[in-house]
């Protein structure tokens, strides 16, 4: 049995779905001002002071923390520029409970939701007040009172548990949904296609946001897929798709808002394509001049997605040139402070070694913490940071 | 109590778990009104709705992807793979995600609600697809509770325990003992220990030892050991991460031998772990060698599949080398 009901023909005809053709929503252009026919999405002033203020929140502290990974303060690091508007346009469109399952590059997300630059900074030097306990690389971020799940490096696995996160949202009944984000390239991993087709299939509240930013690390979208986007193959699993100007701040808020009524209300899974570029490297360990050129990075500046909305703001009276340089010279000083003061506190405990692998430490690991700290308490020049722990007994 | 096989007494855990509490969900392929393909999960999509006990797409990635979120959520998956040998598409979600979900995020977040359910094991004419038992590969893995059962009373207290164990739990059922098992099982809820090894018999010259399936075959070849005088002790290791390494270490004190059996092949398998650790523990009381009675390092095969087996001959002369060393 199948549930097709096709249309019989009598010779054999092909198709490579090119008929579909999926358009891109866009309300803002680059002067602040609104396409002839567009209508701002109702976003009142408050809201959009906060979401400029978590975009301009996100471009310096990345560009500082570039600046400290170049300087060797930092290991590494990973830029969301020119992507700040598809990250927290659309984090911006759902209710605060509503929860983020994010692949790496959305702090901006985080920083909209009202993550302090020194919890940003605990994780980044991995020091004792990290929430993760100084287990992960830096900028794998979480945060259970913002509801946003912790970062996992393996590539997409967040993608299918956001939908059984918000099969378990509809479950309980609380009118609440989850996002996920992903790049074009983890669109590629078989865990987003499991993911949409059991959404789809179970009608489950899950927004799927692809950053659609042009590169996978090095691997431009063109040696990716073959198709228009990533968006078309929402259509093979008969699920909601909308394609927007990532770096529309308008655009990407209210598709979200719509997003959030099809997925909270209808129980439909919706995917979003949000067309963007990744204006910085792919992280700090990548140089783009490998494989893109300065002059089509230079296109793609001049579409920045921060000076857009400012313009915007600006047109309706509700930022000004102070206010800009206000917020610049507090986030910078801020940023520099507290990076100083997270880089000298002590790293977590000897004990987090061993702790969280399972709800309770169980007797083999306990025997090997111990070896673990009579070695060390034999070679204590040899550990300065982990022996002043272990003299201490943890 | 009432006689059930083993399938009977895993829907029983099933059933007892989702009655209790909603939030325990059932899901996996043809898991649905179909009850599995072995049935385990019978009369539970009608009992309990289509919202918690349900088909999924044929994507064991998926499968394991989607229980990790909703475990994330605070909601209890008892996902099914359909044939441990399938298990590995979702091995990345089970080794990189499940079991590591609450190292990374520092306890803030977990998936301890998981229990992952997957029939293993020979002797059923399954071939190579169909027979395979991967607990060491998932033993590698920090994070994770591996559990067998190896019969009815065991399956039933197993499954309620690694329903209710704070971490993510995988239970490989030994498919050729579903209904060829039978035994009491009581019908109320009960919980038996995971990390508890028990011992089935006690003896004083050799300790057997193994989990599942197993656990027939060393009764089998206890009994013919035993017609000769040799006095046997048996131990159902039932959780193999973590393992109960007090229990065996305790019996091989008094024993001074071992002799470990598992299906799986020999190289890389967990008996070789324990027989690391045990002759660790347990060097200077040792009489002979620690044996491991195995799977040989081939792909499981089909029609040879009684000379693959380790079964109860193997293990009794096994036993026999070890006492005559």
């Amino acid at each position: 049995m199948t549930t097709t009901k096709s249309k019989v023909v009598y010779s054999p005809v092909f198709t490579d779905g090119a008929e579909f053709r999926i358009p891109t929503f866009k309300l803002l252009k680059q002067d602040g001002s609104l396409y002839k026919s567009a209508k701002a999405p109702d976003l009142d002033k408050e809201k959009a002071l906060r979401i400029y203020r978590a975009m301009v929140t996100t471009r310096i502290l990345d560009e500082r923390m570039l600046a400290a990974q170049r300087q060797g303060r930092l290991s590494f690091y990973m830029q969301c520029t020119g992507e700040e508007a598809a990250v927290i346009g659309s984090t911006a469109a759902l209710d605060d409970s509503d929860m983020i399952m994010a692949q790496y590059r959305e702090q901006g997300a985080l920083a909209y939701r009202g993550f302090s630059i020194d919890e940003f900074m605990n994780q980044l030097f991995g020091n004792e007040l990290d929430y993760g306990k100084g287990r992960q690389m830096p900028v794998h971020y979480g945060s259970k009172k913002l509801h946003y799940m912790t970062i996992s490096s393996p590539l997409a696995t967040q993608i299918p548990q956001a939908t059984g996160y918000a099969y378990g949202q509809k479950m309980a009944g609380e009118g609440h949904c989850t996002i996920t984000y992903f790049g074009e390239g983890a669109a590629s991993e078989g865990d987003f296609h499991a993911a949409l087709n059991m959404a789809a299939v179970h009608r489950v509240p899950v927004i799927f946001l692809c950053r659609n930013n042009g590169y996978a690390i090095s691997t431009p979208a063109a040696e990716q897929f073959a198709a228009d986007g990533v968006a078309p193959r929402a259509y093979g699993y008969k699920m909601d798709v909308i394609r927007v100007d990532g770096n529309d701040i308008l655009a990407m808020y209210q598709a979200t808002q719509e997003a959030r009524k099809l997925a909270v209300e209808h129980n439909r899974p919706v995917l979003i394509e949000a067309m963007s570029y990744r204006l910085a490297a792919h992280s700090s360990s990548d140089d783009p001049s490998g494989y893109r050129s300065k002059d089509e990075e230079a296109v793609w500046r001049e579409k920045d997605p921060i000076l857009r909305m400012r313009l915007w703001l600006e047109s309706l009276k509700w930022w000004s040139e102070d206010d800009e340089k206000q917020l610049q010279e507090n986030m910078r000083r801020e940023v520099l402070e507290t990076m100083k003061r997270a880089q000298k506190r002590p790293p977590p405990a000897l004990d987090t070694l061993v702790t969280d692998v399972y709800d309770d430490v169980p007797p083999h690991l306990a025997e090997q913490f111990e070896k673990v700290k009579a070695h060390i308490r034999k070679y204590p020049d040899e550990y300065p940071k982990s022996a002043e722990h272990a003299k201490g007994g943890a | 109590m009432s006689k059930m096989n083993m399938l009977q007494a895993i829907n029983n855990a099933l059933d007892t778990a989702m009655a209790e509490n909603e939030k325990v969900l059932c899901f996996g392929e043809d898991v649905g009104v179909f009850g599995g393909v072995f049935r385990a999960t019978s009369n539970l999509q009608q009992k309990y709705g289509k919202a918690r006990c349900f088909n999924t797409p044929l994507v064991e990635q998926g499968i394991i992807g989607f229980a990790n979120g909703l475990a994330a959520q605070g909601s209890v998956p008892v996902a099914e793979i359909q044939f441990a040998d399938y298990i590995f598409p979702a091995f990345d979600q089970i080794v990189n995600e499940s079991a590591k979900f609450r190292y990374r995020s520092g306890n803030l977040f977990d998936v301890g609600g998981l229990t992952i359910r997957a029939p293993y094991g020979g002797g059923i004419a399954g071939g190579l697809y169909h027979s395979q038992s991967p607990e060491a590969y998932f033993a590698h893995t920090p994070g994770l509770k591996i559990v067998v059962p190896r019969n009815p009373h065991q399956a039933k207290g197993l499954l309620l325990g690694a329903i209710h164990d704070p971490n993510p739990t995988l239970f490989f059922e030994p498919k050729r003992m579903y209904r060829a098992s039978v035994g009491e099982v009581p019908d109320e809820d009960y919980r038996l220990p995971l990390g508890e090894a028990e011992v089935i018999k006690e003896g004083s010259d050799i300790t057997l030892l193994g989990w599942g399936a197993q656990m027939e075959v060393i009764e089998k070849a206890v009994e013919m050991a035993e017609k000769e005088g040799i006095s046997c002790e048996v131990i159902d290791l039932r959780t193999i991460l973590p393992w109960d390494v007090e229990t065996v270490a305790n019996s091989v004190f008094k024993t001074g031998r071992l002799v470990v059996t598992h299906e799986a092949p020999l190289t890389g398998g967990f008996a070789g772990e324990i027989a690391a650790t045990i002759q660790d523990r347990c060097f200077l009381y040792l009489e002979s060698p620690i044996a491991r009675v195995t799977g040989i390092d081939t792909p499981f095969p089909l029609v040879l599949e009684k000379e693959h087996l380790p079964n109860h001959l193997k293990v009794y002369e096994a036993i026999r080398a070890s006492v005559d060393f």
